[in-house]
């Protein structure tokens, strides 16, 4: 029975409730009207200085002030945090089955990102067609990964959270992401861990049947998730197997061995133009063919290779982002570049990559240098080894400059403090370019065997290069480049700033900020494959449904294809006398001399001087063997290396005009008394975005400023 | 402690499918023997683009034994003569001073030669595509934790999960049988509970569609475990007979 009280208490509340909703709609109203007098501030600050910006050499838009991205441009949903993403799903456009199936999606590349947002869209009953550069799909570089995958599980019990997930890689990312896309990321990230364990990954469990869990750089809780040293491959074949199956029942349509070239866009009948399909080359018969779709998604990769020497696969490449960033896409953050701390040292200049050692090992390895110059020395001249130092006079470095973090900071703090030590002469081997670390604590506290369970595919792998046992001599190591934070921009929805263009994964630079935390690659892929594109995809394409598929025998098409075959004709005709490896060589030593670990605006400068005559001896001296209509690696690498250059000059402009020090970034001009890097908030918190202007014209930049809604921005601090 | 050496490649040459091929011998001086067999290769490659010739044509890419991208015989052997790894890993430290090395493509009626050393191994897709997986859209899977699943088993999926589909035991077969391929992929997802629900019906797909594209059968001679280079173990073939055999017993 309701009494009086009751009632009346409820119809206080609704009409509270009312008058507060009322209240928040007067309240947005006003929002957007100020939102709307801003944008106009800005537009009217941006164009004026325009017409008036003398043409600035090497620094173009630096004395105007650049156009700015919104978060509105950005298609940050409104609302908390916490709701942005449950909110967007709630309000997108969907796509009823019957339309799915007309319309076509062409999906570039298979690794963890592409295999998965192919096989999800075709599970859902859309067309697929994906193309891979490798000979099958399971072959992208995501298998090389080793470490692990992040998620927010907390099964360990030690206070993990989706906030401290998303909080851990803000700050991680040195405050350079957005704050909406990382929490997203962050709250996705138990999905692909259910979705990947029911597909049959054999994560690593423990004794009592339950999934196990390791520490990584830049947590202190253990959130990580494995499959023995092969994490990656495991993952990509769980994403390769939903990918089989949808090939198997003919809604993906699977390219192998076929790269693409360039991006069609055929204007809609607004005069908007649209990606519409690419060009892509047959590898095996060198023939040029004609795709359509109505969406096109990259899953590319990253650019690392720029450096000639990298972690990544041999055939990684940035040619699908400088395709898209010649039609429009903007570039963002190209000097985001992470070294990582533990690779193996170079050894010989006929080196061809550099390989990896997990950062997983740091959970039980211990890096050091001598503490005295004379006993590095004796270990340069090969007089004595690791082990034959005491212990007193090992400099456990990372230990004692970050307490709190040690041997665990993030890549970024741990690469530089490994380059700062041999800078200071304290390097282990020949070169004076290597670090030690040291399992020889581990040994003694586990015993060999479990050392050898949890990390003996890695030391199998150190012995067959190095030749040395790692069980009995520290292992040595020096940091490489590895992976690329910066890419092309996009949206919220993971679109770049070309209509019907998609961005996906590594090639993409949404998530990390400056610096990756180790084991968030590999949830960014997925999380952008599995659970990200597939819905926001839909949201354009909704817009889509009305448009018929298109011949490839339109002019747009024909077009795109003749430009390609220009350009491979020219590379044909110069016919010159270096190979292309020679010059891409000469290349990444320009890049990690001048855009490596420690940057200068003198440096910088330097070396786009150099990058500039590397163009000039590129397309003037190169030599191509064989005919361009058949099997044709050298032509392969050539393509890749004219946009190499390419992308290399455009890191360094990057570089050059950030001039603070952030995550990957580090400018030895911006730098605390110790050492550590120096952000400029008040001058930098924004995304570097570069948009093309033409062939040897300088891109122009543009802001997206990142304005810290929902979490203060500390200076990183890992000592205590 | 690593030396330079002098050495001799025979190579096969194969100008494309149909082409006939044959063994060209290069020498090459001063290589060190920290390089890996690819870094080899690749030098080989230099030389001749140099002398304005075409270079080898062969399959590498992540160069860190994890792709399976590479695919050469070496002296004999798929990968070469050490054990347990792939062609990228093998360094020029096994070999000697004076050596001449012996370098062809895979040798697998069902991995049709494309050019020089690069095969095609597209079978290896279409069997996995006939069942290679477990039938789970994306979403709306129960949580990671919901079945515990026994250390050792999941120890024994994992380990027949590290196949990279490299194709060295089909090449190593007197039969050219894919059965440790198979097998490999047939075994993890049977010892999951997540993929023994289909564990019978995905055997006799993929054995059928490897019958169908002409791989050879399985006499136990046990050269695919000895030569494949994440050591998969021969236990997964008797696995795949025991689920194929279930499969049949229930037809």
């Amino acid at each position: 029975m309701a009494n009086k009280e009751e009632i009346l208490d409820a119809a206080k509340k609704v009409a509270v409730k009312a008058a507060e909703a009322a209240l928040d709609v007067a309240g947005k109203v006003l929002d957007k009207a100020a939102e709307a007098l801003e944008d106009a501030k800005e537009a009217q600050q941006a164009e004026a200085p325009k017409a008036e910006a003398p043409k600035a050499e090497a620094k173009p838009a630096a004395k105007k002030e650049a156009k700015v991205i919104t978060p509105k441009d950005a298609k940050i949903p409104e609302g908390p945090l916490e709701l942005k993403w449950t909110n967007y799903k709630n309000h997108q456009k969907l796509v009823n089955p019957a339309n799915k199936r007309r319309l076509d999606v062409i999906v570039v590349g298979t690794g963890l990102a592409g295999a998965s947002a192919a096989a999800s869209l075709a599970e859902m009953g859309f067309n697929v067609l994906n193309f891979c550069i490798q000979d099958s799909p399971r072959r992208a570089h995501s298998i090389a990964a080793q470490g692990g995958i992040n998620a927010a599980k907390n099964y360990q019990n030690d206070g993990d959270s989706v906030y401290r997930l998303y909080y851990d890689t803000i700050k991680g990312g040195d405050y350079r992401a957005r704050e909406a896309n990382v929490y997203r990321l962050a709250e996705v990230s138990n999905n692909i861990i259910d979705q990947c364990v029911a597909q049959g990954v054999p994560f690593a469990r423990e004794y009592g049947g339950l999934l196990d869990n390791r520490s990584f750089g830049g947590a202190q809780v253990s959130r990580t998730f494995y499959a023995k040293g092969q994490t990656g491959q495991q993952l990509l074949l769980g994403a390769y197997s939903a990918l089989s199956r949808q090939i198997g029942k003919g809604k993906v349509k699977m390219y192998t061995r076929y790269e693409m070239l360039d991006i069609v866009m055929i204007a809609d009948e607004n005069g908007e133009k649209r990606a519409r399909g690419i060009i892509a080359r047959n590898l095996v018969t060198g023939r040029i063919e004609r795709f359509f779709a109505h969406a096109v998604v990259v899953g590319s990769g990253g650019y690392g290779n720029t450096f000639f020497l990298s972690t990544n696969a041999m055939a990684s490449n940035g040619s699908a982002a400088m395709q898209m960033y010649r039609h429009g896409a903007y570039f963002a953050n190209p000097c985001y570049a992470q070294i990582h701390p533990t690779c193996i040292p170079k050894h010989g200049d006929f080196q061809s990559k550099l390989t990896l050692m997990s950062e997983s090992l740091r959970n039980d390895g211990r890096i050091w240098v001598p503490k005295k110059l004379e006993d590095a020395k004796l270990l340069q001249a090969g007089k004595i080894k690791g082990r034959d130092i005491p212990e007193e006079d090992r400099d456990y470095y990372l230990e004692r400059r970050y307490p709190a973090f040690g041997n665990l900071v993030p890549r970024d703090v741990a690469s530089r403090a490994a380059k700062e030590r041999c800078d200071k002469g304290y390097g282990v081997n020949n070169t004076g370019l290597a670090v030690f670390l040291d399992f020889s604590d581990a040994i003694q506290r586990l015993g060999k065997d479990v050392v050898a369970q949890k990390y003996g595919n890695l030391f199998q792998m150190y012995e067959k290069i190095v030749d040395e046992n790692p069980y009995e001599n520290p292992m040595m190591i020096f940091p490489a480049i590895h992976y690329t934070m910066g890419g092309i921009w996009v949206d919220y929805e993971l679109q770049t700033s070309v209509k019907g263009l998609f961005c996906i994964g590594e090639a993409n630079f949404s998530d990390h900020g400056a610096n990756r935390l180790g084991a968030s690659a590999l949830m960014q892929g997925l999380a952008d494959g599995y659970f990200v594109l597939p819905y926001t995809i839909q949201n354009y394409l909704a817009d889509q449904i009305g448009v018929p598929r298109m011949s490839t025998d339109l002019p747009e098409f024909a077009e795109a294809e003749k430009a390609v075959q220009e350009k491979i004709n020219k590379l044909m005709a110069i016919q010159g006398k270096r190979s292309v490896d020679s010059i891409h060589k000469e290349l990444g030593l320009i890049m990690w001399d001048f855009v490596g670990m420690g940057r200068t605006a003198e440096g910088l400068k330097e070396g786009i001087k150099k990058i500039d005559a590397i163009k000039k001896e590129f397309w003037t001296n190169v030599y191509i063997p064989g005919e361009a209509n058949s099997l044709n690696n050298e032509l392969e690498k050539a393509l890749r290396l004219a946009d190499f250059i390419e992308i290399g000059r455009l890191m360094a402009v990057d570089a050059l005009h950030r001039e603070e020090s952030c995550g990957g970034h580090f400018r030895e001009e911006y730098q605390t008394p110790e050492g550590e890097a120096l952000r400029q908030d008040d001058k930098f918190s924004y995304v570097g975005c570069w948009k093309y202007t033409g062939e040897d014209s300088e891109p122009e930049l543009i802001k997206e400023p990142l304005d810290y809604e929902f979490t203060e921005r500390k200076t990183r601090n890992y000592k205590n | 402690m690593d030396q330079y050496i002098d050495i001799k490649v025979r190579v096969w040459r194969q100008a494309g499918p149909k082409a006939q091929g044959h063994f060209e011998t290069y020498e090459l001086k001063h290589v060190f023997q920290g390089a890996s067999f690819l870094e080899m290769i690749d030098i080989l490659n230099e030389q001749l683009v140099a002398e304005h010739k075409d270079p080898v044509t062969y399959d590498h890419d992540c160069r860190e034994g994890i792709c399976g991208m590479c695919s050469m015989y070496v002296n004999g052997h798929p990968h070469g003569p050490d054990s347990a790894i792939t062609t990228c890993q093998l360094h020029m430290r096994k070999f000697k001073d004076g050596e001449t090395i012996t370098v062809e493509p895979w040798r697998s009626r069902a991995f049709p030669v494309i050019k020089d050393l690069m095969v095609d191994r597209g079978a290896y897709d279409k069997i996995m595509q006939a069942g290679g997986f477990v039938s789970v859209n994306t979403g709306g899977v129960p949580d990671a934790n919901a079945i515990p699943i026994p250390k050792p088993v999941a120890d024994e999926a994992m380990d027949a999960a590290s196949c990279i589909g490299c194709g060295a035991c089909a090449a190593a077969c007197k039969n050219g049988s894919a059965m440790l391929f198979v097998s490999a992929k047939v075994s993890q997802l049977a010892l999951l509970p997540q993929g023994k629900v289909e564990a019978a019906a995905r055997a006799k797909a993929m054995v059928a569609k490897m019958d169908e594209l002409g791989f050879g059968n399985c006499t136990n001679t046990g050269a695919c475990a000895a030569e494949c280079p994440k050591s998969v173990s021969l236990a997964n073939i008797a696995r795949l007979n025991r689920e194929f055999l279930c499969a049949k017993f229930q037809d």
